[in-house]
């Protein structure tokens, strides 16, 4: 069972049989049905794809399944179940941060990865630490308003 | 007190928030198969051949032969074929779907099918072209006269470059057949009745044979209005043959090379001048269509109604052609045809101020139109347009007029610049599409359990329509927003309330809602199951529209938008940063405060985009040269400031609680600008969007062309 790849998935022990080159976006969305991971570009440039893997951001797309053997994956579908999540729902909920939809997975799993590293991020760091996830509907300035009041109402989460 | 302004929680926020909101390419269907298309790799040819690889049992090939009813679709002019017919005309150009089971087995089998083509040789160059699509042309006053007696004219030539949409979901559609032959497509679509009518045309199937359903739609911007009804009628053929459900999610590649783009223009622009006046304006426009019509002729219409921007002159003549190329059809982008024209307007009055020895905006301010202008089509501005008052708060909010002093004359390695874009968007169907085409129809449904439901075919890519269509509903009726269902639209069950375009839906199917809300309201009974229903009704002020003179008012109203953009050049490299962004707009009072302001500050990067990193062009062979989003650029959150943008808020009469037009508006008035910005900072006249790095360093190195 050389093909046999163990990873923890949101928080849980799993495996996947697939091909250890197949991309981890097409494992997570294909395998495990998360669809909440999105596919916009699969060249690594729009960031719909995000997950967090070991507490850093990765545009699956641009990893390997086999990659990850013996890591931790995060997708939105297990960050929506913390309180972090919630803190940064309110928010982006409160500057109606959220047009089309379909970057946030990514933008989120984004923010989470920011403020884990930095619990008060500037303007300026926000903006660096989303520059990797392209969103086309807001003109960015109420997703950056929203992770900032997070940051701001989140004291203790991160 | 809360108003119909008063921000609400988005409606669709925790689905999409979460990740739990279905598009189309998430949606599990049993014995779905994957459906890749074959495009041509030639701009003009006759196909000799097609030479397939052995296909496995239960991989199938879906072409012109398959379409049981008309192989075209049905757009504006049924010109455009499902699957190509004998012959190619762009790159791009479908030719046939390959559908099985396995989505990498279609890809394998696909790359091996050979295309023997007779290669014809293509119009690329839409300057050039001599076939067009569409020739219009209109005139005010005694513009020859005018220029007769001119003691200066001006003569320039403008130029826009293509834009691409990027919304970030690419184009999906699912098509399926149930065992009564019905057909149903499932997809990220803007418009379901465009689609739902072009079905019945390809299928041969009467309007209760097809169906159409919006699924959760990521991004659109214009891009997903008449593409769909394309790869609609693809699938829903593919479907139909092999009895499965087919679906079809192009690659962001094929997406960026085969789907239509913001149309590249060329217009040249006279001026008439006596004793440092303007006496009249001529404009010769040219929009490269591409291969098809689809919707050039709206698109350009649209241009040649605003080629005067936001100024009233007495003399003007106007000609605007949709030029047909052997390149990617282009059509409808956030605008619609207004970008190119207000750019050019705006850059080339600044080019007149500086000519008579003014600054532009002293300049503008004396030519801005005002109500009860005739408009440049005969029209009229029925309604007071607030721009003073809006470029003045913006004045004071940028410190346009002074930093626009300070920054003439610089020397040094960074220079800032600071520009200001005046824009209008007309609210609504182009002409009186609204009361001839359209005629749009709206429904409310209200349940035993007094819980109300809106039928519409509006479709929310992202703009907040299911939340300000709720809001509309709730706040007629007087009951809580949790007490209004709204659905996304199915052809099966909603009315044709029309497109979702035209930044139409609001004010018109929003005035709809309005209205049978209050119609329910006069009849509610408690615990009783109602339906009401309203039709559109044409605004007796306006002044009839008629196409074939060009002559009329082709809007009820007008959104207005005042945008100043400030850039900082590094003169050793090129590159220029955005240091400020500000914009004021007038969309009517605003049906959730928050919506609208997302709405501005999206488009407004989309325009700062369009003005200065989002190039795109074709290669000699009609081929999209940078069809990736690693060498197609849009912004990022660092590639701008904080965006600082706000509304006057000023009621239009004829829309629900005095809203209006607002989607479109916002993308109209960020190219110029920036690029006025640009001027200021590098002291010269320019002449095109994009202006890149490299053409500021081609400008430093060379002085402008």
């Amino acid at each position: 069972m050389t093909d046999t790849i163990r990873f923890r998935l949101n928080g849980e022990e799993t495996e996947s049989h697939s091909d250890p080159s197949a991309r981890l976006l097409d494992v997570l969305r294909e395998e495990f049905l998360l669809t909440g991971v999105k596919c916009g570009c699969k060249e690594g440039e729009c960031g719909a794809c995000s997950v967090i893997i070991d507490g850093q951001l990765a545009n699956s797309c641009m990893v390997a399944l086999g990659s990850v053997s013996g890591s931790d994956v995060m997708t939105i579908e297990g960050y929506s179940k913390t309180k972090r999540y919630q803190k940064l729902s309110e928010a982006y909920a409160e500057f109606s941060a959220v047009q089309c939809g379909f970057c946030i997975p990514g933008m989120v799993m984004a923010s989470e990865a920011l403020l884990s590293h930095n619990p008060h991020p500037t303007e300026e760091e926000i903006r660096e630490g989303i520059s990797g996830n392209l969103c086309r509907c807001t003109g960015y300035s109420a997703i950056v308003s929203a992770i900032k009041k997070a940051s701001e109402n989140g004291e203790g989460l991160w | 007190m809360d108003t119909i302004s008063t921000p609400v929680k988005k409606l669709d926020h925790d689905l999409k928030m979460s990740g739990a909101a279905r598009y189309t390419d998430d949606l599990q269907i049993p014995d779905m198969q994957h459906g890749k298309v074959l495009y041509s790799s030639v701009a003009k040819a006759i196909i000799k051949e097609i030479q397939l690889p052995q296909l496995p049992e239960g991989y199938v090939i879906i072409d012109k032969n398959d379409v049981p009813g008309e192989n075209f679709v049905h757009i504006v002019a049924d010109d455009c074929p499902v699957f190509a017919d004998g012959v190619v005309t762009y790159i791009g150009e479908p030719i046939l779907m390959l559908v099985g089971p396995d989505l990498k087995k279609v890809r394998e089998l696909l790359s091996q099918i050979v295309v023997v083509y007779e290669e014809q040789t293509p119009e690329i160059d839409f300057r050039k072209g001599e076939t067009f699509f569409y020739h219009y042309e209109y005139e005010k006053g005694d513009w020859q006269k005018a220029f007769a007696e001119a003691d200066q004219v001006l003569d320039e030539t403008i130029e826009t470059g293509y834009q691409e949409h990027i919304y970030m979901e690419v184009q999906s559609m699912i098509g399926m057949k149930d065992p009564n032959g019905k057909i149903t497509v499932a997809g990220s679509l803007q418009c379901p009745y465009y689609v739902h009518r072009a079905l019945q045309k390809a299928l041969g199937l009467g309007p209760d044979k097809v169906c159409v359903i919006q699924a959760e739609m990521g991004g659109a911007f214009g891009g997903k209005e008449a593409y769909p009804s394309i790869l609609g009628c693809q699938v829903a053929v593919a479907a139909n043959k092999i009895g499965k459900p087919v679906k079809c999610v192009l690659d962001r590649r094929d997406d960026i090379t085969v789907t239509s783009k913001r149309h590249p223009a060329s217009m040249r622009y006279q001026a008439a001048i006596k004793d440092r006046k303007i006496t009249a304006i001529q404009a010769d426009i040219r929009y490269n269509s591409g291969a098809y019509i689809t919707l050039s002729p709206v698109v350009l219409q649209r241009g040649l109604i605003g080629a005067m921007g936001v100024y009233t002159f007495d003399a003007l003549r106007v000609e605007g052609k949709a030029v047909k190329t052997n390149t990617v059809p282009n059509g409808a982008f956030r605008g619609f045809g207004g970008p190119q024209t207000f750019f050019a307007i705006e850059m080339f009055m600044n080019h007149i101020a500086k000519a008579v020895g003014e600054d532009p905006l002293p300049f503008k301010l004396r030519y801005l139109a005002k109500k009860g202008d005739e408009t440049s089509t005969r029209g009229r501005y029925h309604f007071h347009i607030p721009m003073p008052e809006m470029i003045e708060k913006v004045d004071k909010a940028s410190g346009y007029s002074q930093k626009y002093q300070e920054y003439k004359n610089q020397s040094g390695r960074y220079r800032k610049g600071i520009g200001l874009g005046l824009a209008y968007h007309g609210c609504g169907f182009t002409g009186s599409g609204e009361r001839d085409m359209i005629k749009g129809v709206v429904r409310l449904h209200k349940l035993a359990n007094n819980k109300v439901e809106v039928l519409t075919a509006g479709t929310d890519m992202g703009q907040g329509l299911k939340t300000t269509f709720v809001k509309i509903v709730a706040k007629t009726l007087g009951i809580p927003i949790e007490d209004v269902i709204i659905k996304n639209p199915n052809t099966d069950f909603v009315p044709d309330s029309g497109p979702t375009a035209a930044s139409r839906s609001l004010m018109v199917v929003g005035k709809l809602l309005n209205r049978a809300a209050e119609k329910l309201k006069e009849q509610w009974e408690d615990g009783e199951e109602q339906e009401v229903e309203e039709h559109y009704v044409h605004p007796e002020f306006m002044i009839p529209w008629d196409l074939s003179v060009f002559q009329g008012d082709p809007y009820p109203d007008y959104s207005w938008s005042a945008n100043v953009v400030e850039v900082e050049v590094d003169t050793l490299t090129g590159v220029t940063r955005v240091i400020g962004a500000w914009g004021m707009y007038d969309v009517g009072t605003a049906i959730d405060y928050r919506i609208v302001q997302g709405q501005m500050q999206g488009g407004f990067l989309q325009g700062i985009g369009y003005g200065s990193i989002e190039l795109m062009d074709v290669n000699s062979k009609g081929q999209i040269r940078n069809n990736s989003l690693s060498d197609y650029i849009i912004p990022t959150a660092m590639d701008v400031p904080h965006l600082q943008t706000d509304i006057v808020d000023h009621p239009y009469e004829g829309g629900p609680f005095g809203g209006k037009g607002a989607g479109e508006l916002p993308a109209v008035g960020g190219a110029q600008a920036y690029i006025s910005a640009m001027e200021s900072a590098l002291g010269t006249n320019l002449y095109k969007t994009p202006f890149s790095q490299e053409d500021t360093l081609e400008f430093l190195t060379k002085g402008a062309k």
